[in-house]
C-alpha cells in the first residue's frame, strides 16, 4: 500500500481517547480525535494539514511521533512501521523526525540556557562527544536559524517570541532530521514575525531537503508554504490535493467554506462568503453518514446515512463527498 | 528627587534633567520587599548557631544537678545571676538545657524533613509522571497516610523501633511524606504538560533524564518552601512527642520534655515553662517566616 518513494506514509491512523466516568472509572465511550487518517509525504515536500480547532490536527502530528500512542493504523517512516519499533530503535528513529511546537513560551525549558537546550539532543544521541565540538555545533545551529551565537548563554525569557521559535527550530534541526512536524509553528506569533519564520522554514527546506508536515488553521499561511494540503474535519481528512488545485477549485463544501473565509487583498473583489452554521460536533458522538452533513449547505438525503467514500476525482485530487460520486 | 550635577572637562557645570535614581542592589531590594524572610532567616541562623555551639555557649553541664540549685524548701530557683533562666525541679540549669534542647530539635526537624523530602519527592514525581494505575496506587497510599492520626502513627513506630533521637526522626520522616508527595505530584502534573517536556520526549530523552533533569528543577521552588515549613512543624512534633514521653528520653534535654517536667511545678515555678516554650515558639516561628518569605520570593510575579 505504501509506495516506496514516500518518506512518511500514514495509513488509517486512529487515536481514540476513552471517556471515563463514574466511581469505577469505566469507559463510557471514545472521543475519536483521529479517525482513519491516511496520507504520504515525499522527501523535501511540505504537506499542509488544515482544519478548525479540535479537528484532530495536532493529535495527528503527535501520534505520528508517538508522543501520543496511536490506537490503530500504521505509520511508515522510510518503509518501517514505527508503531512496531522497540524502545531503542524508536530512539534512533527520533533523530529522523522532529517537532516544532506552537507555543514559543512553553516549548523551551525556562531553567535551561539556550546552549543547554540545544546541547540536550546532541548528548542524548551522542552526536558530538566533546564539549567544544558541541559548542561549535550549537553556534552553527544558531547561525542557521539566524540568531547570534554570542547569545547562547542566555535564558529563554530574554528572547522574543519569534526568536524563541527560531530556537525551537534549531533544536529540531540539531539531530539532522529528514522530517519536521510543525505544529502551528507561527500561529502564536504576530504577522510580521510569522513571515520571517515561514521564510526561514522555506530556506531550511531548500538547504537541507527537509520534509514538513505543516499543521495550521490559517489557510493563507498554509498556502504560502505547502506543496500539498489535506483538509481535516472531525478526525478525518475530507479533501487532499495539490495546494494550487485546492485553492483554485476546492471540491468539498467544507473546504469551500474555509477558503471563502480567506481575505483577498482586493477591496473591490466580490465573492460569495460561505458562513458555516453551527459548531463542530462532538467527536465523542459524531453525526451519522458524512460527519459534515449537519453544517453542509449542499447536504442531500444520502449524506445523513451513508459515509462518503474516499475518491480520486481528478489526478492527485481526492475528496470524500457524495457530490462527486 | 535630587538633582545630579556634573562638571565637564572645561569646567562647565551641567545638571541632568532627569537624574537617574540609583537602583539599590538586589539584596537591599529584597530586604525592603520581604523583611520577614530576613527576620526568619536570622532566627533560623541563630538557632543553627546555638545548636552547633551549644557545648561552647552553655555555662554548665545541662544534666548536672546543682546542690545549690534548689531552695531549702526543695523548690526550683527563680532566675538569678548564677542561673539566668533559673533551675528546674532537679536543680539543673535551665539556660544550658534550653541550648542543648535546640540541638535535639534542629536535628530531628532537619533530618526528618530530609527523609520526608526524599520519599515524598520520589513518589510524587513517579506518581505524577507515570499516572494511571501507578498514580492511583501511590495516591491511595498517600490518602491513607493523611487520614491516619499522624501522632498515633509516629508513637507506634517509635514504640517498635525503640526510643532514641535517631529513631524519632526516622519515624517522623518516614511517616510524614504524604503532603510533599501530593504537592510534588501536582507540580509534576502541570509541568509535564509543558511543551519542553514533550520536546524532550520527541528528542528521545530517556525517562530518567526527563524526570530528574527537566521536571525536577522546575518543581524545586514549592518543594523548598514546603521543606522549610516542614522543619518547623517537625520540631513542634518532636516537642509534642517528648512532652508525651515517647520522644527524647530524659535526662537528655529537649524542649518538649522540659515542658513536661515544668508542667508539674508550674504553679510555683512558672519559669520552667516560659523559657523552653519561648525557645520553641521562636524556632518554629523562624522557620515559618522563612518558609512564607521564600514562597513570596519564588513567586515569579513578584519583585524581579
Amino acid at each position: 500500500m505504501s509506495d516506496n518513494t514516500a518518506l512518511l506514509s500514514v495509513r488509517d491512523l486512529q487515536k481514540y481517547f476513552p471517556i471515563k466516568r463514574g466511581l469505577m472509572q469505566s469507559t463510557k465511550g471514545y472521543v475519536r480525535a483521529v479517525d482513519g487518517v491516511s496520507f504520504d509525504v515525499s522527501p523535501g515536500e511540505t504537506f499542509g494539514l488544515v482544519g478548525e480547532s479540535g479537528c484532530g490536527k495536532s493529535t495527528t502530528g503527535r501520534s505520528i511521533l508517538r508522543l501520543i500512542e496511536p490506537t490503530g493504523g500504521q505509520v511508515f517512516f522510510g518503509g518501517k512501521d514505527i508503531r512496531k519499533l522497540g524502545r531503542s530503535s524508536m530512539r534512533k528513529m527520533r533523530q529522523e523526525m522532529q517537532i516544532v511546537f506552537q507555543d514559543p513560551y512553553g516549548s523551551l525549558n525556562p531553567r535551561y540556557t539556550i546552549k543547554q537546550t540545544l546541547e540536550e539532543p546532541l548528548i542524548i544521541h551522542g552526536m558530538e562527544r566533546s564539549s567544544a565540538a558541541r559548542t561549535k555545533k550549537i553556534a552553527e545551529l544558531l547561525e542557521t536559524v539566524g540568531l547570534s551565537p554570542s547569545r547562547m548563554n542566555r535564558y529563554p525569557h530574554e528572547f522574543s517570541g519569534g526568536q524563541r521559535q527560531r530556537i525551537g527550530i534549531a533544536r529540531a534541526l540539531a539531530v539532522n532530521p529528514k522530517l519536521i512536524i510543525a505544529d502551528e509553528p507561527v500561529s502564536a506569533l504576530d504577522v510580521s514575525v510569522q513571515s520571517q519564520v515561514l521564510n526561514l522554514l522555506d530556506d531550511l527546506q531548500k538547504q537541507l531537503n527537509l520534509a514538513y508536515v505543516f499543521i495550521a488553521h490559517d489557510l493563507s499561511v498554509v498556502k504560502h508554504i505547502s506543496d500539498r494540503i489535506g483538509v481535516m474535519y472531525l478526525g478525518k481528512i475530507v479533501e487532499l490535493s495539490d495546494a494550487d488545485d485546492l485553492y483554485a477549485e476546492p471540491l468539498h463544501p467544507y473546504s469551500q467554506a474555509l477558503l471563502s473565509a480567506v481575505p483577498i487583498p482586493d477591496p473591490d473583489a466580490k465573492r460569495e462568503r460561505i458562513i458555516l452554521q453551527g459548531d463542530l460536533p462532538s467527536p465523542a458522538n459524531p453525526p451519522t453518514g458524512c460527519p459534515f452533513h449537519p453544517r453542509c449547505k449542499d447536504a442531500m438525503d444520502i449524506c445523513k446515512t451513508v459515509t462518503p467514500q474516499w475518491k480520486e476525482v481528478r489526478p492527485g485530487h481526492h475528496v470524500a463527498c457524495h457530490l462527486y460520486h | 528627587m535630587s538633582e545630579i550635577t556634573l562638571e565637564t572637562a572645561n569646567g562647565l557645570k551641567q545638571t541632568l534633567a532627569y537624574p537617574q535614581k540609583k537602583m539599590p542592589n538586589r539584596f537591599v531590594r529584597l530586604l525592603k520587599a520581604y523583611p520577614l524572610v530576613f527576620v526568619g532567616g536570622i532566627m533560623v541562623l541563630a538557632l543553627i548557631f546555638i545548636a552547633v555551639f551549644a557545648k561552647q555557649l552553655a555555662p554548665y553541664n545541662p544534666n548536672y544537678q546543682f546542690p545549690n540549685g534548689l531552695a531549702l524548701s526543695g523548690a526550683p530557683l527563680a532566675p538569678n545571676h548564677q542561673f539566668i533562666m533559673g533551675t528546674d525541679d532537679l536543680g539543673r540549669d535551665i539556660f544550658s538545657r534550653v541550648l542543648y534542647g535546640a540541638q535535639v530539635s534542629l536535628e530531628v526537624g532537619v533530618f526528618s524533613s530530609l527523609i520526608s523530602l526524599f520519599i515524598g519527592t520520589t513518589l510524587g514525581i513517579v506518581s505524577g509522571y507515570f499516572g494511571k494505575w501507578v498514580d492511583s496506587i501511590i495516591m491511595r497510599i498517600t490518602d491513607i497516610m493523611l487520614a491516619f492520626p499522624y501522632i498515633l502513627f509516629v508513637v507506634a513506630l517509635v514504640a517498635v523501633l525503640g526510643q532514641s533521637v535517631t529513631n524519632l526522626f526516622i519515624a517522623i520522616g518516614v511517616l510524614g511524606w504524604a503532603v510533599t508527595a501530593r504537592v510534588v505530584r501536582g507540580q509534576v502534573l502541570s509541568v509535564k504538560e509543558f511543551e519542553y517536556v514533550q520536546a524532550a520526549r520527541a528528542m528521545g530523552a530517556p525517562t530518567w533524564r526527563i524526570l530528574f533533569k527537566i521536571i525536577f528543577p522546575n518543581i524545586g521552588a514549592p518543594v523548598i518552601v514546603l521543606t522549610t515549613l516542614a522543619i518547623g512543624n517537625n520540631m513542634l512534633l518532636e516537642s509534642t512527642l517528648s512532652f508525651l514521653g515517647i520522644g527524647v528520653a530524659p535526662p537528655q534535654a529537649s524542649w518538649g520534655n522540659m515542658l513536661a517536667e515544668g508542667q508539674q511545678v508550674f504553679q510555683y515555678a512558672p519559669w520552667l515553662l516560659y523559657y523552653p516554650g519561648l525557645a520553641l515558639l521562636l524556632a518554629v516561628l523562624g522557620f515559618n517566616l522563612l518558609g512564607d518569605g521564600l514562597r513570596e520570593l519564588f513567586n515569579p510575579r513578584r519583585v524581579r
